[in-house]
């Protein structure tokens, strides 16, 4: 299931400059251990002990997963998953 | 003073003073690190008193290297004293904030000072936020003062009141279809695509360093003491947990003696994912979705949400939650108790003091602030039906019959 990943800024460093990346993958989980497989430097910029940090956000198609399944969250074919800073606003 | 750095609250990563608000390591949050060197503390109490009657006179606790000019002049809001208020609580002294006496009628202009003068430091012609509708008034009149372009984004079902008084200061005003948390996020992604001074999103570490200035003066209107308890209200968490680091640089230089003041935060019930976790033990905050006419406050995702919850349980407080009828009724006994008439978030505060008072949780010798972060006009609709008011004709007899009818005898005359 071919899924588009959009990456903040700040991890573009280790994403080779690039702000989206197109993986396969049919929950959340598996839709970032394949972008982890892409990009190595990733998976401890966001995740500790096998979780999300708890200052990163993900969303699927604008749904933050904290309110699905989090990292089991389903993902369509297409759908778009959004990576972002949890500081911001307030 | 000496600003040394950005660093990370998680892991303690350093970073330039450029305009940046995560750690690229971990994604925690970053702060303003100062360095104090051997501070003379005579002399720098000595230079506040002696400073302007602004903000500005703790600009060796902001990070600026010498005071910005030009500003609105934000800040130094009355502490009153309410005995009124202390009586009907059963405490004993009760000191009310009143921060809805800035320039656009809350504490928002602290922070949006010292965000803009950041971002004109740092030489960016285009000032944004995302806002709940005190930072989207703020924004629009500080901007409109300096003379930079400005977008305000809001949720599109914000009160009238604060969609009037962001509009007519010339702003791009965006109203976005879905909540402050969707508002949020969209302005997180536009930060990383346009170069504008977000002022909560990529200048945040400044921004929030404004609230200090709300420590520092409560601090300073107690003749450089500190009071016992300070109750204030969380939304992301960022002014409650800022109060307190004020107080804690003011303790760790001397400049205060005594330890940090119990911390009580207050939340609406219908948005409360900080109240959650602190009644459960937990040190992270589940999101939840507002539904709360405390609307300055409906934050569902709190971004300092766990560090407002060790400032509430490392102090001997915490974090309580209260419902739109006891937001309303905390707007009633504020008003009538000091002549200060507070919006839905004043509420708040006002009826998590009355909670705590009512559940025996504040001694009768303790010294209580509590924070008004803005003014009733701005959440108008609240007051209606919370009165009656008497419709006569012009006729002196209509007035008497209608008051003996009203006023219970033995009134004044």
């Amino acid at each position: 299931m071919a899924v588009t990943v959009k990456i903040p800024t700040q991890l573009r460093a280790v994403t080779d400059g690039e702000a989206e990346a197109e993986v396969d993958g049919g929950t959340v989980g598996e839709v970032l251990d394949a972008l982890f497989d892409r990009y190595g430097d990733l998976r401890e910029r966001i995740c500790e002990d096998g979780e999300l940090r708890r200052f990163v956000n993900v969303y699927v198609s604008g749904e933050d997963i904290r309110f699905t399944d989090g990292l089991e969250t389903e993902v369509a074919e297409g759908s778009e998953v959004t990576i972002l800073p949890a500081v911001a606003g307030g | 003073m000496a600003i040394e750095s950005l660093r990370c609250k998680e892991c303690g990563g350093e970073y330039p003073l450029d305009a940046r608000y995560v750690c690229e390591r971990c994604f925690g949050p970053l702060e303003v690190a100062y360095d104090y060197g051997d501070l003379d503390i005579a002399e720098v109490r000595r230079k506040i008193q002696a400073g302007p009657r602004s903000i500005w006179r703790y600009s060796d606790f902001l990070p600026f290297a010498s005071a910005p000019r030009g500003s609105l002049t934000t800040g130094t809001t009355p502490l009153l004293r309410a005995d009124r208020l202390a009586e009907r609580l059963g405490l004993g002294e009760v000191y009310v904030k009143n921060d809805a006496a800035n320039p656009t009628h809350s504490f928002k202009d602290r922070v949006v000072c010292v965000a803009l003068a950041k971002a004109i430091e740092l030489g960016f012609e285009v000032v944004a936020c995302a806002s709940t509708g005190n930072l989207a008034n703020a924004v629009a009149a500080h901007a409109a003062h300096a003379g930079l372009e400005s977008y305000v984004f809001i949720p599109a079902d914000l009160e009238e009141q604060k969609v009037l008084a962001t509009g007519i200061y010339g702003t791009n005003l965006v109203a976005v279809k879905g909540n402050y948390d969707d508002v949020n996020r969209l302005c997180t992604e536009i930060s990383g695509e346009h170069p504008w001074a977000f002022v909560n999103v990529n200048l945040r570490p400044y921004y929030a360093e404004g609230s200090k200035t709300l420590a520092y003066e409560i601090a300073e209107q107690l003749a450089f003491t500190l009071p016992d308890r300070v109750v204030a209200p969380v939304a992301s968490g960022s002014l409650f947990t800022k109060i307190g680091r004020g107080f804690a640089e003011w303790l760790e230089l001397g400049l205060l003696d005594g330890e940090l003041p119990t911390f009580n935060g207050a939340q609406a019930a219908g948005c409360s994912p900080v109240a959650q976790a602190f009644a459960d033990g937990r040190d992270v905050c589940k999101p939840v979705r507002p539904h709360t006419i405390a609307k300055s406050l409906a934050i569902g995702n709190p971004a300092d949400g766990p560090y407002a919850l060790d400032l509430a349980r490392s102090t001997g407080g915490g974090i309580d939650a209260v419902t739109d009828d006891e937001i309303r009724a905390g707007v009633r006994l504020l008003a009538e108790t000091t002549g200060i008439f507070t919006e839905t978030a004043g509420g708040v505060t006002i009826a998590t003091l009355r909670k705590l008072a009512e559940r025996g949780d504040i001694g009768v010798h303790e010294r209580v602030v509590a924070v008004i972060t803005g003014e009733g006009l701005k959440t108008l609709d609240i007051a209606r039906e919370t009165f009656e008011r008497w419709e006569i004709e012009p006729s002196l007899d209509e007035f008497e019959s209608e008051r003996a009818d009203r006023v219970p005898a033995g009134a004044s005359r």
